[in-house]
């Protein structure tokens, strides 16, 4: 309730400041309807709370089922009856679980990194210089976010064939060093906003043109890069269609391949084992929770954006 | 590396627009040479495949247009095709609606906002799998916890992930849980509201639902009409939930003709069936399909989507 109170002060603060703007205020006619703005204020808490027991929630049920014993999973009990951290043990034996972490870790790594560097370059030139059909081929990369996935598909399945890099792990990050469309635009769109009297004066101070991109625009970068790198990398570890069209054996499998695998064997494949399921679940699902509790900040002012310039 | 010669070679002949240009172009080389690799080249060869017979092991023959005629008699095209469809005219629509009530919830919650943003983002950073995994397990007909939730108002919950006519349904519910990141983005356009338009609405004696109908609605129409969009293209094409929760080498329990996508069918026919000609030709049906909903969607913006000034 005690959040409900600081709403109510918040709520009579934020018209105050708007007060400030030189326009005089109009007398607020809120104040005539007292009980009514209570009521409101009662009803908006409440279903804040309502809201958010019921986003939260299945996260807690899904960590709470991994903590009960096989025959308990199904009881949708918020404490389990009997505490058990058997399935953490378990479900090592049962999967090669730290293969897929590592497997994961290196693809997202990989992925992370190149995209962010190659976007980055990429927007610099589209930013930072005018040439002839500049216009046309940036164009080119709005309209390629378009292009939905299954046009390409099964092409680059077959380049990374003819490679011999299927049932490997380099399909499912190596594209990134070309960079991605809507990386290149959110970066381009940061670059735009810099002074570029900056980088004319290191230019006129002699500074070659990658010297000024990598020493003086990239560190003022920093924050979309942020953005882009943490988008990237859930984008990475959460990715299910790669690790279906290019890994084949188990010991190869990202945690998303492998997690999919676990259902088909021990959920609905009939082995009855949904205890190792919701486990090898809470397995997969924490880094993305622990690195948005680490990048929150960036990764909300990174949506929030893309709506807005978008 | 060869960048750093060539600028310092350069630095002298500054503002020499073909110097620029050189140097623009190896800027830009990673992605002209990923563009030319990895989108033109696969957008030509798939609508070249849609004319053949293609399994992989074989060399392509040319069928002409075969492909798409059987698409057109294929019946679990046609039923992927509608099941998309009804999913998307369910899915957006609901997402927008949820989206939207929890940013008007959000923007008065004062100091508190913050804790409760993160509680509507945090499902969105969950893998789709582990959501399709949730789906079955929160929607069993006989167990969940939505059915047993339903229970206590005396509602006895349908069998979600088993009745034909109830999957759609439950796969639209489970998307609802991941409708953060549109919350964010409308939360972020209600605050661009101006204040004075407001208070000069409330003068004009206008209620909540006129001042939202009539002045923050056509305000925030951009950012409606972006979520809009990308929900569709989205759901049009959505896969992970659907296939890890209805589909895949396991399943033997499940009917699942009711989530049979039209991205899991494609996916099926290439890499399940190898049927590389006719998944291609099922892919430039689906382009085909997105490029006219975006462009209704585009001409429909213009009645309908307000841009006001100064925005680039």
């Amino acid at each position: 309730m005690s959040t409900l109170h600081r709403a109510e002060e918040a709520d009579r603060a934020d018209p105050a400041g708007a007060d400030v703007l030189p326009a005089p205020a109009p007398p607020r006619p809120l104040d005539a309807h007292r009980p009514r703005r209570v009521w409101s204020r009662v009803l908006v808490g409440a279903a804040l709370i309502a809201a958010t027991i019921a986003f939260v929630y299945p996260f807690v049920w899904l960590v709470s089922a991994s903590l009960k014993p096989r025959s308990d999973v199904f009881d949708n009990r918020l404490i389990p009856e009997t505490l058990t951290f058997d399935n953490y043990v378990e479900v090592w034996n049962a999967a090669p679980m730290a293969a897929w972490l590592f497997n994961t870790a290196f693809v997202t790594v990989m992925a992370t990194v190149t995209v962010t560097i190659s976007s980055a370059l990429v927007a610099w030139g589209f930013a930072r210089y005018r040439f002839r059909g500049r216009n046309f081929l940036f164009g080119l990369v709005l309209a390629s976010m378009m292009i939905p996935g299954a046009a390409t598909m099964i092409p680059t399945y077959l380049i990374w064939d003819s490679l011999g890099m299927v049932g490997t792990l380099t399909p499912l990050w190596a594209g990134n060093v070309f960079g991605t469309a809507f990386y290149i635009f959110l970066l381009r769109q940061f670059f735009l906003g810099l002074p570029t009297e900056l980088f004319d004066a290191a230019e006129m101070d002699g500074a070659g043109h990658w010297k000024v991109f990598w020493h003086i625009a990239l560190p003022l970068t920093r924050p979309a890069l942020v953005v882009v790198a943490l988008f990237e990398f859930q984008a990475a570890w959460t990715d299910l269609m790669r690790g279906l069209i290019y890994l084949r054996d188990r010991e190869d499998f990202t945690v998303p391949r492998g997690l999919k695998s676990m259902l088909d064997q021990f959920g609905f494949g009939g082995e009855w084992h949904w205890e190792l399921v919701v486990t090898a679940s809470v397995i997969t699902t924490l880094p993305m929770i622990l690195v948005f509790f680490i990048g929150q900040k960036q990764i909300i002012q990174g949506v929030s954006s893309t709506g807005t310039k978008g | 590396m060869s960048a750093t010669v060539a600028a310092r070679k350069e630095r002298k002949e500054r503002g020499s627009g073909r110097h620029q240009g050189r140097a623009a172009l190896l800027f830009i080389s990673p992605w002209l040479i990923g563009f030319a690799i990895f989108m033109l080249y696969p957008v030509l060869y798939t609508i070249y495949l849609s004319l053949t017979d293609y399994d992989v092991i074989n060399d392509p023959t040319y069928v002409g247009l075969d492909n798409y005629r059987e698409l057109m008699g294929d019946d679990k095209v046609v039923l992927a095709m509608r099941n998309t469809f009804v999913y998307t005219a369910m899915a957006v629509p609901a997402q927008l609606v949820l989206s939207l009530a929890l940013a008007l919830l959000l923007q008065r919650a004062g100091q508190a906002a913050g804790f409760f943003r993160t509680a509507f983002f945090l499902p969105k950073m969950t893998p789709p799998v582990a959501v399709g995994v949730l789906l079955l397990m929160l929607l069993n007909g006989q167990s969940g916890l939505v059915n047993e939730f339903l229970g206590w108002f005396g509602i006895s919950g349908p069998n979600w992930t088993t009745d034909p006519s109830w999957v759609k349904p439950g796969l639209v519910i489970m998307s609802l849980w991941t409708v953060g990141a549109s919350v964010i983005i409308l939360l972020a356009a209600l605050q661009e509201v101006p204040e004075e338009l407001l208070d000069a609405a409330r003068v004009d004696g206008a209620g909540w639902w006129t001042r939202l109908r009539h002045v923050v609605l056509p305000i925030i129409s951009p950012a409606i009409y972006f979520i809009v969009v990308v929900d569709t293209i989205a759901s049009l094409q959505s896969f992970t939930e659907a296939y890890t929760a209805f589909f895949g080498a396991g399943n033997t329990t499940y009917s699942n003709d009711a989530a049979l996508f039209y991205a899991i069918y494609l996916f099926q026919q290439a890499f399940e069936f190898l049927h590389m000609g006719y998944a291609s030709a099922m892919a430039v049906l689906l382009f085909l399909v997105v490029m006219v909903v975006t462009a209704v969607q585009v001409l429909l913006s213009r009645r309908y989507v307000h841009y006001t000034g100064g925005q680039s």
